[in-house]
């Protein structure tokens, strides 16, 4: 625990930006999350952190909807983002997408060439006026996502073609060219080497300045490095939230010291 | 005795030799399987192969060659002077071929003895007792007939019992063999793995050779044809008028308004097809619920189960009569007759659809579930999805399929000569009737007409022709299907 530089951070007099309260997802009997309330500040990092299977990509996934696709998936529960029901039935899941992006688990860039893959969003949302508008937004986001160096001279190869740390951070640029409000990552980190993880801590930092991040991860030290508010979940409950410096040094709740000191996972 | 006793008893010698070819393994081990190179089964079955390839090897090759050998053997036995007036020499051989199984069938149904047979004359009611046993004959049996045809028996039953023999040795020879090799560090599983690629090339190579062999027929031929008739009046001919049986004169055989029948035709079925084909697919698989898919699935493929000549009845009967109640002379007078190229190819679109709708749907199925939520995650629609990333990275499937619509559509017959008419024309009209490569073979053939006749034997021209373009179409898909790979994989 001797590495970890937990930053005490100010804490946020922030707006609260989603605030969901008795969720519960179904995966058809499984019940994946239970009973979980939590609110994420507006310019905050917030990380989900705990063992293999206890929820965090499901809940994560409630936050834009994405357990949509899912046919078997019910979610019951209260969740609002600017004060506003997104399980609302005049809410465009669409339109929340575009607010609420996402980087997921597993790698998907489209069979597409890298330059296509980052200006899917920007070109489907008219976030450009102009072609030379949208070469600087992918320029932009690729060097964001801490890849823009190898790949500048291929942006025509196929985003299928890259190495998978290279593929993640492809999928991060992509998300982040779209400018969404709310970013959310799925252990954005888990095939980068410490290099290309450092560069992405960075812009997660950067992005905290207008947007709030949420990311969840395996790394107790990059949950430290990161973010300022954590969230642990175990088997489906909401252990404990709250402040990170507090969680890491102080937790109230044993099971959350267990998992932290390495003793259950 | 027939052939399949000897394929029971060499099956039978191989279920021995797998019992103790397994048998002799664990008991070389003492009694033990556990510390054998391989699984007992694999020296069971290497002891089976062992017995069946040379064995079942050697029986084709034998019923294949024997019968040729004896052809040829008899054959240089009848002088050239018996041979009647007006006949040829493969006439009198069939003769001789049908007279020898004719006897062989009355003694199997023991309406004679095999010493009758032996000594049957050529007078007499011996052609009359054939046809009892359903050999007919076309005239009388021939002294020399008869003479050849026993010839003939004589040969066949020796080289039968010849043939058992050495099936037979092949058989215990191999049993010998694999049974004295077999011990506990006998590699057996590689051995029986090895056999089983040899087994699997040699399926691969069947098929392969069939083709071939089709293609060496077409191209002989093609060959004989281009003998008789110029090869430049018949690709750059624009007419197409056979004339049958020598009478009125000579042929013109161009087949431009053949080929641009079957282009027409299949370019209409396809507009039909692909669109409609496509477009279901995309419904089915990304917006139908599972309860649809399950039932309207099935339901298109059916479709696929028709048999093409009712589809022509429907063309002929229905839609024929329609489009001219639309288009005829009632109306707008485009149209004279219910045969025409409009009426083939909306049918023929009918027939295609589901090959491109089934395909498809696979295809676009087949593309991950992670790619389509990377579309949404990042707010696009589900149509911008479906447009942007499913069907891009279907896209090589896609076009396979669309190809291979193509291809029915080139080789369909039934709903050309029902649905188009039989009258070859270049023509830029869809309301007019025209005709196609494939419904021609089939009149050229049909009939009465001398197989050596140039307009017998155009069929294989135009044949080949079209085997030459498809072929060029698969290889053309191929390569797009390829190139997509390369690209997004
Ligand atoms: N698509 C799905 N269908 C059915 N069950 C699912 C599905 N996705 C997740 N689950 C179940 O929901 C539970 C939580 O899964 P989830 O993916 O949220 O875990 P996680 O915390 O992200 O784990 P990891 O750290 O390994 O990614 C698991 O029990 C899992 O089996
Ligand atoms: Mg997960």
């Amino acid at each position: 625990m001797n590495d970890m530089r937990i930053i005490q951070r100010t804490a946020g007099m922030n707006d609260i930006k989603i605030h969901a309260k008795g969720v519960d997802v179904f995966y058809g009997d499984n019940h994946a999350i239970k009973d979980v309330s939590v609110d994420i500040e507006d310019k905050t990092v917030t990380a989900f952190i705990g063992p293999s299977g206890c929820g965090k990509s499901t809940f994560l996934r409630c936050l834009n909807r994405m357990n949509d696709t899912i046919d078997i998936c019910r979610v019951t529960g209260d969740i609002r983002l600017d004060d506003e029901d997104i399980y609302d039935k005049a809410v465009d899941p669409v339109q929340l997408r575009a607010k609420v992006g996402m980087v997921f688990q597993k790698p998907n860039p489209f069979p597409k060439s890298i330059y296509d893959n980052v200006a899917y969003g920007p070109r489907i949302h008219g976030l450009a006026r102009n072609k030379a508008d949208l070469d600087e937004i992918v320029e932009k986001s690729l060097r964001r996502g801490a890849i823009w160096d190898e790949v500048k001279d291929r942006l025509d190869a196929p985003g299928t073609g890259l190495s998978g740390g290279q593929q993640q951070r492809l999928c991060i640029a992509r998300a982040v060219a779209t400018a969404p409000e709310v970013l959310l990552m799925d252990e954005p980190c888990s095939a980068l080497d410490p290099i290309a993880t450092a560069q992405v801590e960075e812009l997660i930092d950067e992005l905290r300045q207008n947007y709030s991040v949420v990311i969840v991860t395996h790394s107790m030290q990059q949950a430290a490095r990161v973010s300022q508010k954590t969230a642990f979940f175990h088997l489906g409950d909401l252990v404990e939230y709250g402040e990170t410096g507090k969680i890491f040094t102080n937790p109230d709740d044993s099971r959350t010291e267990s998992y932290i000191t390495g003793r259950i996972g | 005795m027939p052939v399949y006793w000897l394929i029971l008893i060499v099956l039978g010698l191989a279920a021995i030799g797998y019992v103790a070819g397994r048998g002799r393994a664990i008991a070389s081990n003492g009694g033990d399987p556990r510390g054998l190179h391989s699984l007992p089964s694999f020296y069971g079955h290497n002891v089976a192969l062992s017995v069946m390839t040379p064995a079942f090897g050697l029986l084709i090759v034998w019923l294949i060659a024997q019968p040729i050998l004896i052809d040829l053997s008899v054959s240089a036995d009848i002088p050239d002077s018996a041979i009647a007036e007006g006949q040829n020499r493969s006439l009198v051989m069939s003769d001789v071929r049908r007279l020898a199984d004719g006897l062989d069938l009355m003694v199997q149904d023991g309406t004679i003895t095999e010493a009758d047979a032996q000594s049957a004359t050529a007078d007499g009611d011996l052609r009359d007792r054939l046809a009892d046993v359903g050999v007919a004959l076309g005239s009388d049996i021939q002294a020399y007939v008869l003479d050849a045809a026993q010839t003939y028996r004589g040969m066949a039953s020796t080289g039968s019992l010849f043939m058992w023999g050495a099936v037979l040795l092949a058989a215990i020879a191999g049993f010998g063999i694999s049974y004295a090799k077999t011990n506990k560090d006998f590699r057996a599983r590689n051995t029986v793995e090895q056999g089983i690629t040899v087994l699997l090339i040699g399926a691969a190579c069947i098929a392969i050779l069939t083709t071939i062999g089709i293609l060496f027929s077409l191209i002989a031929n093609t060959f004989e044809f281009f003998r008789l008739y110029n090869i430049t009046d018949f690709f750059f001919g624009t007419v197409w008028n056979p004339s049958f049986s020598g009478r009125g004169g000579a042929s013109e055989l161009g087949i431009l308004p053949l080929l641009w029948g079957t282009f027409y035709i299949s370019l209409v079925a396809l507009l039909v097809a692909v669109p409609i084909g496509l477009f279901a697919a995309i419904y089915l698989s990304e917006y139908a619920t599972p309860r649809v898919r399950s039932i309207a699935k099935p339901m298109l493929e059916v479709l696929a189960g028709i048999p093409t000549i009712v589809y022509g009845l429907f063309a002929l009967l229905t839609v024929g009569p329609f489009l001219v109640s639309v288009f005829g002379k009632d109306t707008v007078g485009w149209m004279s007759g219910g045969t025409a190229v409009i009426t083939a190819g909306l049918v023929m679109g009918v027939m295609l659809i589901p090959f491109v709708s089934s395909l498809s749907d696979d295809i676009i199925n087949a593309v991950p579930q992670a790619m389509r939520d990377g579309s949404y995650g990042l707010g696009a629609t589900q149509s911008e999805t479906i447009r942007q990333v499913v069907l891009p990275a279907a896209l090589p499937g896609i076009v396979g399929a669309i190809l291979l619509a193509a291809s029915r559509a080139i080789g369909e017959t039934m709903i050309v000569v029902l649905g188009a008419g039989a009258a070859a024309k270049l023509s830029l009209n869809p309301f007019e009737a025209m005709t196609t490569v494939t419904a021609k073979i089939v009149s050229q053939l049909t009939g009465d007409s001398d197989f050596a006749s140039p307009e017998a034997l155009v069929a294989f021209a135009l044949g080949t022709t079209l085997f030459v373009i498809t072929l060029g179409l698969n290889v053309f898909a191929l390569y797009i299907v390829r190139k997509y790979r390369e690209q997004y994989e």
